[in-house]
């Protein structure tokens, strides 16, 4: 079923490696919102649109290869998260993409250091 | 420009399709994900900037230029997108050329058309503005006269 994607997954990339998507105003904005920058020259601009764009590739095509969704042909936030902590290009990430337990395993982990803490 | 929290957002519509083109198809990707990549997006950015930033500093420089970038791409251990960007840029700036050199064509045309119109423009607005103030004063009167009736 899922055969004849792999080449039009390669196609897909390579149509879009020249250009860019997404806004340069709305990067600007992002980029000039950090308080030690005073100017960006247009190339600059454009440079670090694009590199977020094939960041956004790469974050996406690594979660999704390592991911344990794979078999269901899905992309969760669990394999964003695991991806972040086991990739050393996206510890930077770790801060925004925490992993998420549940409440009654982080009680337990508190209990338990409750009582090493005791002895 | 009013600076507001979601202008450091990056468009939705537009991460999506990034997702959806760099994934094989029929791959369903959650919104919380969609989401997180987003916001990883935005901190990409920020990171990129400080980076670049840093070289701009010890170089002495104010300005961010293309370089900075791409040292920061080097720092942040990112090198697979050094060859990506370096043939990008190359086709932005052929594109920036080609553009600027038709714009450049229009604007000529649309100079000589503007400088005429830019008189009677002027003069159009001056005489809204005075029909503006009139029909508030009409209104408030209006109003005032209602009340009264009520009572």
């Amino acid at each position: 079923m899922s055969g004849n994607n792999v080449g039009e997954k390669v196609d897909a990339n390579t149509v879009n490696s020249k250009n860019i998507s997404l806004p340069m105003s709305r990067v600007k904005l992002i980029m000039k919102s950090s308080p030690d920058v005073s100017s960006i020259n247009q190339d600059a601009l454009f440079l670090t649109t694009k590199a977020t764009e094939l960041f956004v590739q790469h974050l996406a095509q690594c979660s999704f290869k390592k991911g344990a969704g794979r078999e269901k042909n899905t992309l969760a936030y669990s394999d964003l998260a695991h991806v972040a902590e086991e990739t050393e290009t996206f510890q930077f990430l770790t801060d925004i993409l925490p992993k998420k337990i549940l409440a009654r395993d982080y009680l337990r982990s508190l209990e338990e250091r409750g009582e090493d803490g005791d002895d | 420009m009013a600076e507001r929290p979601e202008d450091l957002n990056l468009p939705n519509a537009v991460i999506t399709r990034i997702i959806k083109e760099a994934l094989p198809e029929g791959v369903n990707v959650s919104k919380e994900a969609r989401r997180a990549i987003s916001q990883a997006a935005s901190v990409f950015v920020l990171y990129a900037t400080s980076c670049a930033n840093n070289f701009a500093m010890k170089a002495k420089r104010k300005t961010l230029n293309a370089g900075d970038v791409m040292a920061a791409m080097e720092e942040m251990e990112f090198e697979r997108f050094l060859q990506p960007l370096r043939e990008a840029l190359e086709a932005y700036k052929k594109g920036l050329k080609g553009k600027k050199e038709a714009s450049e064509q229009k604007r000529k045309d649309k100079e000589k058309k503007t400088d005429a119109e830019e008189n009677d423009k002027s003069r159009e607005e001056e005489t809204l503005e005075e029909e503006d103030e009139n029909m508030e004063e009409e209104q408030e009167g209006e109003n005032e006269g209602e009340e009264e009736v009520e009572n």
